[in-house]
């Protein structure tokens, strides 16, 4: 009797300890560093990093960068689930190959947009040949900040849509056929179907999607650190930046706390936003 | 050495395990010559008449400091000495991650070693917290066809800054090309180019006067000059390779950073000293040092090591192998490899000009360091990259580093006028 009560605990006794030393250790640690000065509490890591050359900046960048990315990203992975449940042949070689993002690292995909981009990379060589440049344009510049910008949605569209197209593939699977058959025999045209049928019920599975879609696209730093160096600052390479650069561990504490309290934040709307009731699921 | 005392030695270093057993190594982490032809030309010919086996390992700067705190607090020691920048050194005095080394003032100072050099090597304490190791500065390199495009009397090796703008607006109205680089990435080292030439040069101090007139007028000339600066400059981390592939033909940069590039086509470039303007010519030397971390496994073969690597011969072999210069007193040979005697050259017209003007590194910033270099280079980004007003952006920054002086009490230094106290931004 009381091993079968002690057994759940053992279960998720190594996954609690996990968390508690890499997660919650570290976050304790982090949130300490944050808010000390000179050994004393205070606020004043986080004064200096507000008051920053490149706060005001990276605070706008990052929330360009996610309201740009997340809602393509999410018509985009939409679109291409459709697409994927539709083939009736091929379908897990498409799957497999729309997938292939995931597995490139985020540097390695920054890099791989690099070399199509920069100067000297694949993008002006087609360009060059089409006959509509005669010689390196510069894309990636601090002169060309909409082309930057562009660059960098392009980079972390080609990275992170297979994410969301993962757990909608997953959600959409679990939406009965015959839903959507009684709607047909009713009269009800793809475009209604989807609405009125498949949008609401894959709404847990876009929730769960833009969550975790979106608290990573708070993080998002090594896409942007390879396309644009400096030029584009962003709030987690500012953390990098005072950690490595500037040896300040408190204002780059100071920056992750910040981070973690707007993923938090965009996560709570999510959760209010979205919410489903349990009786309208199948 | 062989093979499997090397795994051995380095898993001892990855692992802390294997230290007892291997107390007779001597492990000496490096945060220069990083590059593995560098790194294997210090195993192999370097270290090579050392007094005892030493295993050399390198390590990013980054990665450097995080590994000796995590040593000290451990309290478990694998690394008996360190070699790194002054300004990577000066944070382990406060990290306890050194030991002085007294002791060898003696030897270094007999050898020639400059009494300023060594007064360097005190990190602000009353001991001598490291050795001076090697030195480089900073030089410029440019490709001879650009050299055609010089404005009518201007001389390469006395260039001023008005004349280096003619000569990159030249360029650029023959070619189309931007063809003037600096190292303004992630990694370059922009921030000594300001704090190390461009300030002593226009205002003949760096700290004290950051936000006077002459740095005013500065930075609007600055301007000026960067409309014809490659705009990728904003990337670029080492110039050697934006030179290698012709994306520029004069280029700044520390001469490690410009050696590639030297070494694979001498034939093709010129070295010569950075600009001049109303105060001189600013230059900085960049010192290397070597130090013992506190309980280090093997202190004696440290000591030794560091003997070792101070004696002339092993100088000069720096210099031959690595483009590093000798701190001792060392003649060097005329037969240097042609990469290497235009550093060599370049190195003495900057230290040789009439006009030249010593800038120290940043004295007792301590872990401030690199938010010292911030204000330098936060200022550039404000003004010239991003247009902001230049009298209100220089206020700015100035009670930012007016703070850094405060919290650190660091007296100024060169060129700025030594005085008691904190340095003062006037």
């Amino acid at each position: 009797m009381s091993r079968s009560r002690l057994l759940p605990y053992l279960l998720i006794g190594p996954a609690t300890v996990f968390l508690l030393a890499l997660f919650v250790a570290p976050l304790v640690q982090t949130i300490a560093l944050a808010f000390t000065h000179d050994g004393a509490a205070s606020l004043a890591n986080f004064a200096k990093m507000v008051g920053d050359l490149n706060f005001g900046l990276s605070i706008r960048n990052t929330f360009l960068l996610v309201l740009t990315v997340i809602p393509l990203q999410l018509c985009l992975a939409l679109a291409m689930a459709m697409m994927v449940q539709k083939l009736e042949k091929g379908r897990d070689l498409v799957l497999w190959i729309l997938i292939i993002p995931l597995g490139a690292s985020d540097l390695a995909a920054g890099l791989v947009w690099l070399s199509i981009l920069q100067d000297r990379g694949y993008f002006n060589t087609v360009l060059n040949m089409l006959g509509l440049v005669d010689g390196p344009v510069n894309w990636l510049s601090y002169e060309t900040p909409v082309s930057l910008f562009v660059g960098v949605v392009l980079a972390e569209l080609w990275r992170a849509t297979a994410i969301v197209l993962v757990i909608l593939i997953a959600g959409l699977q679990l939406i009965p056929k015959e839903y959507a058959e009684a709607a047909e025999i009713f009269g009800a045209d793809a475009w209604t179907r989807f609405r009125r049928i498949t949008l609401p019920l894959l709404k847990p599975s876009i929730q769960s999607a833009l969550i975790l879609r979106t608290v990573l696209a708070f993080e998002v730093f090594a896409v942007v650190y390879a396309l644009s160096g400096r030029n584009f600052p962003v709030l987690v390479g500012e953390a990098y930046a005072w950690q490595h650069g500037n040896q300040n561990n408190g204002v780059a504490a100071a920056y992750a706390i910040l981070v973690m309290a707007i993923s938090l934040a965009a996560t709570v709307v999510y959760i209010k936003a979205l919410a489903t009731r349990p009786e309208t699921q199948p | 050495m062989t093979g499997l005392k090397r795994l051995l030695a380095a898993a001892a270093v990855s692992g802390a395990a294997l230290t007892g057993a291997m107390a007779q190594e001597t492990i000496f982490l490096s945060t220069q010559l990083r590059p593995v032809e560098e790194a294997t030309k210090v195993r192999q010919i370097i270290l090579k008449g050392a007094p005892g086996p030493v295993t050399f390992v390198v390590e990013e700067p980054s990665p450097f400091q995080t590994r000796m705190d995590a040593e000290t607090q451990a309290g478990k020691r694998t690394i008996s000495m360190v070699g790194a920048l002054h300004g990577e050194l000066a944070p382990l005095v406060a990290s306890k991650g050194l030991e002085p080394v007294d002791g060898l003032v003696a030897k270094a100072t007999a050898l020639g070693v400059p009494d300023a050099m060594m007064a360097l090597g005190k990190l602000g304490t009353n001991s001598q917290m490291y050795i001076p190791w090697m030195q480089a500065t900073y030089i410029m390199a440019a490709r001879k066809e650009a050299l055609q495009y010089l404005p009518a009397g201007a001389d390469v090796n006395s260039l001023t800054y008005a004349q280096l703008k003619d000569w990159a607006k030249a360029i650029q109205d023959k070619t189309g090309k931007r063809a003037l680089g600096f190292p303004a990435g992630p990694k370059g080292l922009l921030a000594r180019f300001f704090q190390g030439y461009l300030y002593p040069s226009y205002t003949g101090g760096v700290v004290a006067t950051f936000k006077s007139a002459e740095a005013e007028a500065m930075w609007g000339a600055f301007k000026d000059l960067w409309a014809h600066v490659n705009p990728n400059s904003a990337s670029y981390d080492f110039m050697q390779e934006p030179l290698m592939a012709g994306e520029v033909m004069i280029a700044f940069d520390h001469v490690a950073r410009l050696k590639d590039a030297l070494v694979a086509a001498p034939n093709d470039y010129v070295t010569f000293p950075a600009p001049s303007a109303g105060k001189g010519r600013g230059f900085m030397p960049v010192v290397a040092g070597l130090g013992v971390a506190p309980n280090a496994p093997n202190k004696a073969g440290a000591m030794a090591t560091i003997e070792h690597l101070l004696k002339p011969e092993t100088q000069i072999a720096m210099a031959r192998e690595l483009g590093f210069f000798p701190v001792v007193k060392a003649d060097l040979p005329a037969d240097l490899p042609g990469g290497i005697k235009l550093l060599v050259e370049g190195v003495a017209k900057t230290q040789g000009a009439k006009d030249a003007l010593v800038s120290l590194l940043p004295v007792g910033l301590g872990a401030k360091g690199g938010e010292f270099n911030k204000v330098y280079v936060d200022t550039f980004q404000a003004i010239v990259l991003r247009g902001a007003p230049i009298r209100a952006t220089l206020d700015a920054q100035a009670a930012t580093l007016q703070t850094i002086m405060n919290e650190t009490k660091a007296p100024c230094w060169a060129p700025d006028k030594p005085g008691d106290g904190a340095c003062k931004v006037n």
